[in-house]
């Protein structure tokens, strides 16, 4: 797996003593979009987090463009083109649209700030609405672009989506899972997306995992998981 | 009439000065959550210098009095700046996983210990300086011989403090800085998540607290003349009083409450008792903490995310 932008190998994740991941290894292909599905309390949020080192695994290591991570400060790792739209989108309440965007662009490479803010505003227009509003006045949906939008402001080689889709309008969630197909075919970027929504971000990934109870315990492309058995009765039944 | 407006020009300008401390309360209880009780010793600290600064400055020959204010001024931020990024870096900066108790008793320690540090290294005596800047404008003469004036060291202490409020609020809100500062204020482990050194930002706001408190240092030697190692105890209370009363977290909070502290102590000195001025002020601790924690720009804890 030499063309791995991201390969995390046996990693062993703790909160105090409690271990969250318990030897974790995925490998995510340059240019893919993995995705992670899982129930809740399954880990997949970690392992995100345990991507960007906080908190860092206490064994096992992550590579990214081949270079050993794991023990680099979060923002030595984010600053080597990892960006993150996290668990609870983080937006920063009391500041406006326009400053969160401005606070995605810190790693961003020099100078590419209006292009990357046309961007996204192409992707999100109603972003580009609410420019000078406080983004804790937003909606749900709004604050989800956002947290997306900033992350995207660093034009990052990897970005990390923690369960876009949550808690939205279903018209909404077609609406993100577009735009993540899109940045991906048109950006090239590379996305490794945790998911609850099984079933759109199964048709979505090239590839995906099936974490339980912090262990990876099935693989395969989007197609194949969808089809599988397994899977179907665990993630999709009832729903869809 | 007249005496009214002498005693708001004093009150202005003791105002200022507890406004440069407030701040800087103000700035490291929104950014980590805590209450820097050693800050009163940094504004001593910051006095000392420069007093030490004066006359080094007066040793080298040179004379010219806004060259020596200046020059005095600056030296006195950049060391008192490196004393407040120690403090963090030795007392804070260690127990930032611990429970908030932790650091306030090592805040508490700090102070003591600067405290100490001062009367060892420059003994207990209190330290005079010549008057540097004198002289003032005539405002106004009462027919029984009252003047009302506003001295040149006191336009100096309000100008300078109008433009540090200026330049300060600028890089809060206007660089990446300060965006920074604000967004490890609501969420540190997004701010990291963004590539902001989010240990280095926390630094970066006790060496601009300290900065401020320097300043109120320099502006308190040259106004009263007189300083000793105790002084930063009850400036320091009070300037708390002051963020309190502002709204603990908001820094345009900071200085209005540092002025209104001032006119109170102004006013209660000249209408009632200068012995109980001190009581007026924590009165108004009390009071803003029973019945408006939040204070008067401060917000509510609650927030619709």
């Amino acid at each position: 797996m030499s063309d791995a932008l991201l390969q995390v190998s046996g990693v062993h994740t703790y909160y105090g003593a409690i271990e969250a991941l318990k030897g974790v290894d995925v490998t995510v292909p340059e240019g893919e979009i993995v995705t992670l599905i899982g129930a809740n309390g399954a880990g997949k949020s970690t392992l995100l987090m345990t991507i960007c080192g906080n908190p860092a695994a206490r064994k096992g290591r992550v590579l990214f463009q081949g270079e050993d991570i794991t023990r680099l400060p979060t923002f030595e790792i984010v600053r080597r083109g990892i960006a993150q739209s996290p668990e609870g989108r983080r937006i920063f309440p009391r500041m406006t649209v326009f400053e969160n965007l401005q606070m995605g662009s810190i790693t961003a490479p020099p100078g590419s700030f209006d292009s990357e803010l046309e961007r996204v505003f192409h992707l999100f227009p109603r972003l580009k609405e609410r420019m000078d509003q406080r983004a804790g006045t937003l909606s749900g949906g709004e604050q989800q672009m956002l947290a997306i939008g900033r992350a995207l402001m660093c034009r990052p080689k990897l970005l990390l989506l923690d369960e876009p889709s949550l808690g939205l309008a279903p018209l909404v969630v077609r609406q993100i899972f577009q735009v993540i197909r899109e940045i991906n075919r048109e950006q090239k970027m590379t996305i490794f997306m945790v998911e609850q929504n099984a079933y759109h971000a199964l048709k979505l990934a090239h590839r995906a995992y099936v974490m339980v109870t912090g262990k990876v315990t099935m693989s395969g492309t989007g197609a194949e998981l969808l089809a599988n058995e397994e899977v179907r009765a665990a993630y999709l039944e009832g729903g869809h | 009439m007249e005496y009214f407006l002498q005693q708001l020009i004093n009150g202005l300008t003791l105002g200022a000065i507890y406004g440069l401390i407030a701040i800087g309360y103000t700035m490291v209880y929104g950014i980590i959550g805590m209450i820097n009780f050693a800050h009163g010793e940094i504004y001593m600290i910051g006095a000392f210098i420069s007093i030490i600064a004066f006359l080094v400055i007066g040793w080298a020959g040179i004379t010219w009095v806004p060259l020596v204010l200046a020059l005095v001024l600056l030296l006195s931020m950049v060391f008192t700046a490196a004393y407040g990024w120690t403090v963090e870096r030795i007392a804070y900066r260690p127990l930032r996983s611990s429970p908030r108790l932790a650091p306030l008793i090592s805040a508490i320690g700090m102070s003591i210990f600067l405290q100490n540090y001062v009367q060892i290294l420059q003994g207990a005596r209190v330290k005079p300086i010549q008057p540097v800047v004198q002289g003032g404008v005539k405002l106004m003469e009462r027919a029984d011989g009252f003047v009302v004036q506003i001295s040149y060291l006191q336009i100096v202490i309000i100008l300078l403090t109008i433009a540090l409020m200026f330049g300060f609020n600028q890089i809060i809100q206007g660089t990446s800085l300060g965006r920074s500062q604000r967004a490890c204020e609501q969420d540190k482990t997004m701010a990291g998540l963004l590539g902001v050194n989010v240990d280095r930002t926390i630094s970066l706001t006790f060496v601009m607290g300290a900065a401020l408190a320097a300043v109120a240092g320099f502006m308190v030697t040259l106004y009263y003349g007189v300083i000793d190692f105790y002084i930063g105890f009850l400036a320091g209370v009070k300037a708390f009083t002051a963020a309190v009363l502002g709204g603990i977290g908001s820094l345009p909070g900071a200085m209005l409450g540092g002025i209104l502290i001032g006119l109170i102590e102004a006013f209660w000195s000249a209408y009632f008792t200068i012995e109980y001025k001190d009581v007026a002020t924590f009165t108004i601790l009390v009071l803003v903490l029973i019945f408006r924690p939040t204070g008067l720009l401060g917000r509510p804890e609650i927030e619709k995310v």
